[in-house]
């Protein structure tokens, strides 16, 4: 081994900047996961079975599925990005890639954030992408289905923001999916809510603009203050590891 | 610069309800090796990992330059280097790929000189295959190829020896030794018997105590 093309000692005071560092982050975590396609397509092939097994397990007629559609929607998508959430933190911290970004100089919530913002475009946007397809099965009328696609469009994001505190706080722990799950639930209740409310609003002939801003209200929150909590929770989680 | 890059002061560490070491003071001067040492379990790896900023479960006194780490901690992360046990390699990426994703916060390089620097390492030809197929001792190799690219004055490894055959870590040694001559500090903890001139050795306890 020799080092020829090393430079001269000398302290640095100049770092790559924030946007880059983020860049980079974001673009090995999708290249990890094109590499790895199956874990790519589980929470996608979840979330169709549990909305084709609906239909079949309780009642096929239009009428209970056009009233339930939008919730058993939201239902599935929420429960799948919930699944693929124990992934976001473990393979890095298993590998010691964590260890490095933590050690990066620059600020650790904004890695984070590039972090969830790859397991968003990796698990939440394909949701979004399907729900058309599984909504025209569920019998939503057009209007209806594009309420949806918007509620979950703004939803998922927050659901893959909240779910990267619970993965940080729980990723000492050996069997952390049933403590994750648990510690995510409760904060995912209000984002349904409101998400399943502007559909059913949409369906009666309402204005959902209000819906919608609270919605956007929960996504601008979540995007401010969840990337903090992570950090801090994944300092914590490593400091003990 | 002859003052020490990192002075620790009377630090202490418990886990477990039970102490890994009290009262260690020690500096770390420019151009210097420093090998801790131990029997497992004695604590070499949290000790590392405490001057890394990863651990924050001890009290005492890290000083960077002078002046309190946790005051300066970014100027310290952009000047300090480290490699843990698990060393940050991804299974499903190529070599090539790992060091681009490795360098790219803190030093990005043109992909022409990270790949002189895996074939520094012995793995020209491995480049572009992906690392779960290549050995323990080479996706080892892949992390230390950051070493041959590393301008940061400080440099922790931790077991740097691991899985690396007889030619390897003669070549390390040599790599620490030019380092240390070109006036960076590098501390290790190894179970290797590594012996360089003007080395620095740092003795952990039992375990006990």
């Amino acid at each position: 081994m020799n080092a020829d093309f090393r430079p001269a000692l000398v302290l640095r005071h100049d770092a790559v900047g924030v946007l880059s560092a983020m860049r980079g982050v974001f673009a090995r975590d999708l290249r990890v996961a094109f590499r790895q396609r199956q874990d790519l397509l589980n929470p996608l092939l979840f979330f169709v079975m549990v909305v084709t097994l609906f239909p079949l397990g309780v009642s096929p007629e239009v009428s209970f599925l056009r009233e339930a559609g939008a919730g058993i929607l939201w239902v599935a998508a929420l429960l799948s990005v919930l699944l693929s959430l124990d992934h976001l933190f473990r393979h890095d911290f298993d590998d010691g890639t964590l260890e490095q970004l933590v050690l990066q100089p620059q600020p650790l919530f904004l890695l984070v954030l590039a972090k969830t913002m790859a397991h968003w475009v990796l698990t939440g946007l394909p949701l979004v992408i399907l729900t058309p397809v599984l909504g025209v099965m569920v019998h939503l009328d057009g209007n209806s289905i594009g309420v949806l696609c918007l509620t979950l469009l703004i939803g998922t994001p927050v659901l893959s923001l909240i779910g990267s505190i619970g993965a940080a706080l729980t990723l000492g722990l050996r069997s952390a999916g049933v403590l994750l799950s648990l510690l995510i639930i409760p904060l995912y209740i209000p984002v349904l809510i409101f998400g399943t409310g502007t559909v059913a609003s949409a369906a009666e002939g309402a204005p959902v603009g209000a819906y919608l801003a609270l919605m956007g209200a929960f996504l601008v929150l979540a995007l401010t203050l969840a990337p903090f909590a992570s950090a801090a929770a994944l300092r914590i989680s490593l400091s003990n590891g | 610069m002859s003052e020490p890059l990192l002075q620790a002061i009377d630090l202490q560490c418990e886990r477990d309800e039970r102490i890994l070491f009290r009262d260690l003071s020690f500096s770390i001067l420019p151009g210097t090796v420093t090998r801790v040492e131990g029997p497992n379990g004695s604590g070499k790896t949290t000790l590392l990992r405490m001057l890394a900023g990863l651990n924050d479960a001890w009290s005492g006194d890290l000083l960077w330059f002078g002046k309190p780490r946790s005051a300066h901690r970014e100027e310290f992360l952009r000047n300090t280097l480290y490699l843990g046990h698990r060393a940050g390699i991804k299974p499903l990426l190529t070599p090539l790929e790992n060091l681009q994703a490795l360098t790219a916060g803190r030093r990005p390089l043109p992909d022409p000189v990270l790949r002189q620097a895996l074939g520094g390492t012995g793995l020209a030809g491995f480049e572009d295959v992906p690392c779960r197929n290549l050995s323990a001792g080479q996706q080892r190799r892949v992390a230390l190829a950051r070493l041959l690219i590393a301008d940061e004055p400080l440099w922790l490894l931790d077991e740097v020896f691991t899985a690396i055959d007889a030619g390897g870590v003669s070549a390390i040694e040599n790599l620490l030794q030019q380092r240390a001559a070109e006036g960076g500090s590098v501390v290790v903890t190894t179970h290797h018997d590594l012996r360089l001139p003007g080395m620095q050795r740092i003795i952990l306890g039992g375990g006990s105590d």
